[in-house]
């Protein structure tokens, strides 16, 4: 049935769909109205689960894990600050393989304290082990709160899931989304087993200390469950495909990269509008491309090593930055890069920090730098001198 | 594409008529809409934007309007000269007002029709003077919207509004 929903509707309606029996969550803008939602289907019996809600983040997330432990499908839902709060706890979930789902709506950190939309808050955490995806619209936020269960679920997986929406514009913008019929959804996504549970018939010790004589083998088992996401995600993707007749296209998503010699990287909510640029450049006989990375976690970085390296420039633009450094994003695609041996020149564009607008003219100018090899190594838009390097 | 610009005051629900607006006009064919309010903090009183984008085809562009083809204010003391910068050629203002026309704006009185409709805001009534002068969506369009969007108690007098001002604007 076609609606009309914001992200964060859209994102409570697949959620309802993926029946979770404990959700406990704390309000945070832009989040909220994800957890209203689910609280008020749960007051109206549309929802049968026990909604919990809890007097912070780091509670929120905890008492998710306690129900994951139990044995039953959690859910709950943060943002920026609240994600901070919360990052001890992330650790603890995917280290005790809790397949929790949880979104996150991304927005600015502080200070200056600031609710609106940018990408530091999740990607400050791309080493806690959780899978990241980044959606781009509201049909996408609704169909990953459903594979995201499906993925982290899966028995040879077993790690959590952060379905990331961006603050306010994706959040907060009404489009039209198909939100599927509960039978559907029963047929696609199957009820939650697993043994890793407290089991009176079955008693085991659960989250409990190792020593440096087996620690490093649960790190790398988790490290191994992530990789094993990649074929699973392709599974549940072929899956959806067939019962929902929407396609996804994996770690990455590429448009028009096939003899693009400039290609722009990015995630989220921008890339339609940078698909929209790259086909008025092809218009004017500039061969641009748009690469949109929908996984940061497992990292996509053989396939953006394979779609760039024969392209001329690369562009990345993300709401990001690490201080001292350069944009997170840029870091792991120039890392892909070298392993690979591709040597095209990259070049990092950091815009959209507090919400800031990233206009049409802003994305034609990082086309046009890279380009004209006019471009610095790292960029920030709206500001001149950007980085000297 | 057509872009609308909603300009009010923080409670007269310049967002829900954007939102109802978008939810009109995609129930159309080949139709596509996306809405959505200023971001940031609410206050009531505080002036307030709403965005209406429409297209026969999906729109991708989420960035806030830069020109649009229509501004509808729903308080007058939030308009200026400026705003004029901020149309499309041939784009028009649609001003809730009692005073006469001004260059490139259509002056409709939706307060008044709003009492006698005994309706606290003009949102809905100046949502339906839209589709009059416009004709981007029907009246049906939006009564089905209100249908689907709004709270049962407020439906019939918003359907109301909405028949009633697109009359009259469509003699404007």
């Amino acid at each position: 049935m076609e609606k009309f929903l914001s992200g964060d509707e859209a994102f409570a309606e697949g959620i309802r769909l993926a029946c979770p029996e404990v959700i406990s969550a704390y309000p945070i803008t832009p989040q909220t109205i994800v957890v209203e939602k689910l609280s008020e289907m749960v007051e109206d019996g549309s929802l049968d689960a026990e909604f919990i809600h809890v007097e912070s983040e780091h509670s929120a997330l905890s008492c998710a894990m306690g129900a994951s432990a139990a044995g039953v499908r959690a859910f709950t839902a943060t943002s920026s600050q609240g994600l901070l709060y919360m990052a001890e706890c992330l650790y603890y979930a995917s280290g005790g393989r809790f397949p929790i789902v949880m979104m996150n709506a991304n927005r600015s950190t502080a200070l200056p304290w600031n609710i609106y939309g940018d990408q530091r808050d999740s990607l400050s955490q791309l080493d806690s082990g959780w899978i990241q995806a980044y959606a781009e619209n509201a049909q996408e936020s609704l169909d990953l709160a459903l594979m995201s269960y499906y993925i982290a679920e899966h028995k040879t997986v077993s790690t959590p899931f952060m379905v990331n929406l961006d603050g306010f514009i994706l959040t907060h913008t009404y489009e039209q989304v198909d939100v599927p019929e509960p039978e559907q959804a029963k047929k696609f996504l199957p009820p939650y087993e697993t043994e890793n549970k407290l089991d009176l018939d079955n008693p085991k010790n659960m989250a409990f200390s190792a020593g440096p004589d087996t620690n490093y083998i649960f790190k790398y088992k988790e490290h191994a469950a992530m990789f094993r996401a990649i074929p699973v995600i392709r599974e549940a993707e072929a899956k959806f495909a067939e019962i929902f007749g929407r396609q996804y296209t994996g770690l990455t998503d590429a448009y028009k990269t096939e003899d693009a010699e400039y290609i722009l990287i990015t995630l989220g909510s921008i890339a339609g509008l940078c698909r929209e640029i790259a086909d008025t450049l092809r218009e004017k006989g500039i061969k641009a491309g748009v690469l949109r990375i929908r996984y940061m976690r497992p990292f996509p970085a053989e396939e953006i090593a394979e779609t760039v390296k024969q392209a001329k420039a690369v562009a990345v633009l993300e709401k990001d930055i690490s201080f001292g450094n350069e944009g997170t994003v840029f870091t792991n695609v120039n890392s892909a890069l070298h392993s690979a041996g591709v040597t095209v020149p990259a070049y990092n564009f950091i815009g959209g920090l507090g919400g800031r607008n990233i206009s049409h003219q802003n994305i034609i100018e990082i086309f046009e730098k890279i380009q004209s090899g006019t471009a610095s190594r790292v960029n920030f838009i709206g500001i001149e001198e950007g980085e000297n390097s | 594409m057509t872009e609308i610009l909603w300009l009010g005051r923080g409670g007269q629900g310049a967002f829900t008529a954007a939102k109802i607006l978008g939810a009109a006009y995609a129930a159309k064919p080949e139709s596509h809409a996306l809405a959505f309010p200023s971001f940031g903090p609410e206050r009531r009183g505080a002036p307030v934007r709403a965005f209406t984008k429409l297209d026969s085809k999906p729109i991708l562009d989420r960035s806030e309007t830069e020109k649009a083809d229509f501004i509808i204010i729903l308080d007058e003391t939030l308009y200026s000269e400026n705003l004029q910068n901020l149309l499309k050629p041939g784009g028009k203002i649609l001003i809730n007002t009692r005073s006469a026309e001004l260059k490139q704006i259509v002056s409709f009185d939706g307060d008044s029709l709003a009492k006698e409709l005994k309706l606290p805001v003009v949102n809905t009534v100046m949502m339906g003077a839209l589709a009059g002068i416009s004709g981007i969506v029907s009246v049906e369009n939006l009564h089905q919207a209100i249908e689907n969007y709004m709270p049962v108690k407020i439906r019939e007098k918003n359907k109301a509004a909405v028949q009633k001002a697109a009359e009259e604007a469509e003699a404007l």
